[in-house]
């Protein structure tokens, strides 16, 4: 009986859960989809605290974007679709103009529903490639690049550590990825990418939630690849690097994607890690104006989401490039609608016409910290370049320079999946000659 | 009280072998189907139908199907999660192979399928059963997984492994995709839900459920009274397998919209197992009720917080949350392990003897 009382309370009470805060959103809202708990919790954490301390240094420094606030809510996913998908559609009814998945799965379900919803998706380098050709899915934003795009230019930094792409021949290369959509996004670059360089691509799957890799990594030791290529997330990077490190394999020669290279990921495996590269489209540390703001601002006084050592991880930079772009490009939409809470169809024009320069960055305090980028309606990508950085065992440093992705490779497979993915929802390609 | 038999004779066959024989019981299940048909679509918000109420009827049909085979045959199975991706993957090559064929179809031809893949590893239940046999489901659930994983054939070659839900309508309403509303997707998942429990009630009180039942209870026995356990227990996997894939169908098709294998993973088949015991094992009210706690209570417990107008932050939330939904478990199986139909079942009993229950 008492479970019965329960259940009706639930069923009566739970609409005004949903009510209730819609009325106090006063300012522009944003929900994010965060994982602090869970097997992808040592990813999901420094990502949801930089991007909510930017947030947090927006209203208090600027006491807003142009003056309206920015209104945020958590909700906790587990890094599990089905959750995710609550979570947006609890979110929905206080009209968020965009949603930062931060999960390939979740963002595969909500790119239908956005569009119908009237939301942005902003999937920052992660998400559905073939969502990058912003002529099929007009709601769907993936800039400053996107998976293929990095695993093009992974491929070109391991051509120059071999003193030129055609030094690939014959090379093997391994990819150990996490068995979803967001590991195998990058497969069917690779798979490309082997045929025209000629080198061997051996493509290794690591089941969620990837505690257990003995078996990958037995087929490593067999296979003895010149080159890794990793796409963990969670859990799983740091398994995969003290495996990595126990079987001898050369850190130096094992590349995470911009996911898989964060120091949760490096400093379990101790002194193993030490060598370790990742890609990354941001540098880490914290030698950047925005960061000192950020502690004056934000941990100063007492606000912050996390601990202030913790600030300058890749993973924080992360959650702080993507407010920071979020920010901006509500900004920009602002300069064509006024200054006032926007609606998600505004704010996709801020998206669409989004162009930060060097000059913006340096107003930002961010100077340095990512590469200028520009969207038009064709290019939902950017096409941002890449950076390779690696662990010396105390922090992470930059190795490389901005490495351009092979956009002659990688554009003309975005827009013949965006044609197939786009089908599959019934979408139409629209002309973007046609829109100012 | 209201809940009073005296006076209600039964005087023919039919009124002996109604479903409810009580009038009151009768008129208290039309109501709540009419309501469940009316009220949510007029009603509830997108919020509600999208993430309560449609996951809600899904469960409660993958739950009906394994109470079928666990519950009233007997047999413990873990591979529920793999028999409804067996309907999800096989909706999605129909839907996507023959684009003519209405939606309703897909759903029933998927769970043929399932049902087909369910008699095969149900081979195993007659050598085997109790924990042996829930290993050897397991293996249908791992097994299963992989298979969808590693052939590229079952998502039409998707570089990442997902399957969408093509937009399908029946008799002119979207139903499937994006553009379908909440309501519309509700009302096809009531519809399923509602028809395929009336035959599982009618299932149980015949002839297959009471030999399911024999075997479940004493399988020797069973098998002198006549009950031959080849048949009745292979049935029971065929039967429970469909129900289980066209749920797996629903799954994709009418809830999430696109779907990877990590959907069907071992967690779902045990979150089904827990909706049958603490529903109550054999028992097709029971399927609703664990299908109900469940969905609802972590739901509603994300939302108390909210309610009373506590910012916790949203990891210790969720650790709270399911703290006090395990606790919640084991207090209802402590107070009654025979599940929330049986409590229902108490309180009726009750009822009956007010006012003076013993």
């Amino acid at each position: 009986m008492a479970l019965i009382g329960l259940l009706a309370l639930a069923v009566m009470l739970g609409p005004l859960a949903s009510v209730v805060p819609a009325q106090q959103a006063q300012g522009i809202f944003v929900p994010l989809l965060v994982y602090r708990t869970g097997p992808y919790a040592p990813s999901g954490i420094p990502i949801a605290n930089g991007f909510v301390d930017y947030f947090t240094l927006v209203n208090e420094r600027d006491g807003g974007i142009n003056g309206v606030k920015l209104v945020w809510e958590e909700c906790e996913t587990q890094y599990d679709t089905k959750q995710g998908v609550e979570c947006y559609e609890r979110l929905k009814a206080k009209n968020p103009v965009l949603v930062n998945p931060y999960s390939t799965g979740i963002t595969y379900q909500l790119i239908p529903k956005a569009a119908v919803d009237k939301v942005v998706v902003f999937s920052m380098g992660y998400g559905m490639t073939a969502a990058a050709d912003g002529r099929w899915f007009p709601w769907v934003f993936s800039f400053p690049t996107t998976y293929w795009s990095q695993a093009s230019a992974v491929i070109r930094y391991i051509g120059q550590q071999e003193g030129g792409l055609d030094k690939l021949k014959g090379k093997k290369i391994a990819h150990i990825y996490h068995n979803s959509p967001y590991g195998k996004e990058a497969n069917p670059t690779l798979e490309e990418l082997a045929k025209k360089y000629t080198f061997e691509l051996t493509l290794l799957a690591v089941d969620h939630p990837g505690q257990e890799q003995k078996a990958t990594w037995l087929q490593v030791r067999r296979l003895n690849p010149d080159w890794i290529f990793l796409s963990g997330w969670g859990v799983m990077n740091q398994v995969a690097v003290k495996e990595a490190a126990s079987t001898g394999f050369r850190m130096d020669h094992l590349i995470g994607n911009w996911w898989s290279a964060n120091d949760s990921d490096v400093v379990p495996a101790g002194e193993g890690a030490k060598a370790y590269k990742g890609a990354t489209f941001h540098h880490p540390g914290t030698n950047f104006r925005v960061f000192q703001d950020i502690v004056k601002h934000v941990y100063d006084k007492g606000k912050g989401a996390g601990k202030k050592e913790d600030m300058g991880a890749p993973l924080y930079n992360r959650g702080v490039a993507n407010a920071m772009f979020s920010v901006e490009a509500i900004r920009t939409a602002m300069g064509k609608y006024g200054n006032k809470v926007l609606t998600g169809e505004q704010v996709r024009w801020g998206f669409e016409n989004f162009n930060l320069t060097e000059q913006r960055l340096d107003q930002l305090g961010m100077k340095g910290f990512t590469r200028p980028i520009k969207v038009s309606c064709e290019d939902h990508e950017g096409n941002g370049p890449v950076l390779i950085q690696q662990w010396n065992g105390q922090k992470w440093q930059v190795v490389s320079e901005w490495l351009a992705p092979m956009r002659d490779v990688v554009r003309p497979k975005v827009e013949q999946a965006a044609i197939e993915e786009g089908k599959k929802l019934n979408y139409t390609q629209r002309d973007c000659s046609k829109e100012k | 009280m209201i809940y009073r038999e005296t006076g209600q004779f039964k005087s023919s066959y039919a009124s002996d072998q109604a479903i409810f024989p009580v009038v009151q019981d009768r008129i208290f299940v039309l109501l709540v189907v009419a309501a469940a048909f009316l009220v949510p679509p007029l009603a509830a918000n997108d919020y509600w139908l999208q993430a309560v109420l449609i996951p809600f009827l899904i469960y409660a049909l993958a739950a009906l199907g394994l109470n079928l085979l666990t519950g009233y045959a007997g047999q413990v199975s873990l591979g529920t999660g793999g028999f409804m991706a067996v309907g999800a993957y096989s909706a999605f090559k129909f839907s996507t192979s023959f684009p003519g064929l209405n939606i309703i179809v897909v759903f029933l031809l998927s769970g043929l399928i399932a049902a087909l893949v369910g008699v095969v590893f149900g081979v195993p239940s007659l050598r085997i059963k109790g924990f042996y046999l829930a290993v050897a489901t397991l293996a249908a659930q791992f097994f299963l997984i992989w298979l969808f994983n590693k052939v590229p054939w079952f998502v039409n070659y998707a570089s990442s492994g997902t399957i969408t839900a093509p937009t399908r309508t029946v008799l002119g309403v979207m139903v499937t995709g994006p553009q379908s509303t909440a309501g519309a997707r509700y009302v096809v998942a009531l519809g399923l839900v509602a028809v395929f429990a009336l035959i599982a009630k009618n299932l149980v009180r015949g002839r297959v459920g009471r030999s399911w039942m024999a075997i479940r209870d004493r399988d020797i026995a069973a098998e002198i009274i006549g009950v031959r356990p080849l048949r009745t227990k292979l049935l029971a996997f065929a039967i429970s397998s469909f129900y289980c894939g066209v749920a797996g169908a629903e799954f994709v098709f009418l809830y999430l919209g696109s779907a990877e294998t990590l959907a069907f993973d071992i967690n779902l088949s045990f979150l089904v197992l827990f909706m049958v015991i603490i529903g109550g094992l054999g028992s097709v009210l029971g399927s609703f009720l664990g299908a109900g706690f469940i969905v609802l209570v972590p739901i509603f417990l994300t939302n108390v917080p909210h309610l009373i107008g506590l910012s916790l932050p949203v990891a210790l939330q969720k650790q709270m949350e399911l703290m006090v939904f395990g606790a919640l478990i084991i207090f209802f199986l402590i107070v009654e392990p025979n599940g929330l139909a049986r409590l229902w079942q108490i309180t009726k009993e009750k009822l009956r003897l007010w006012p003076f229950p013993h």
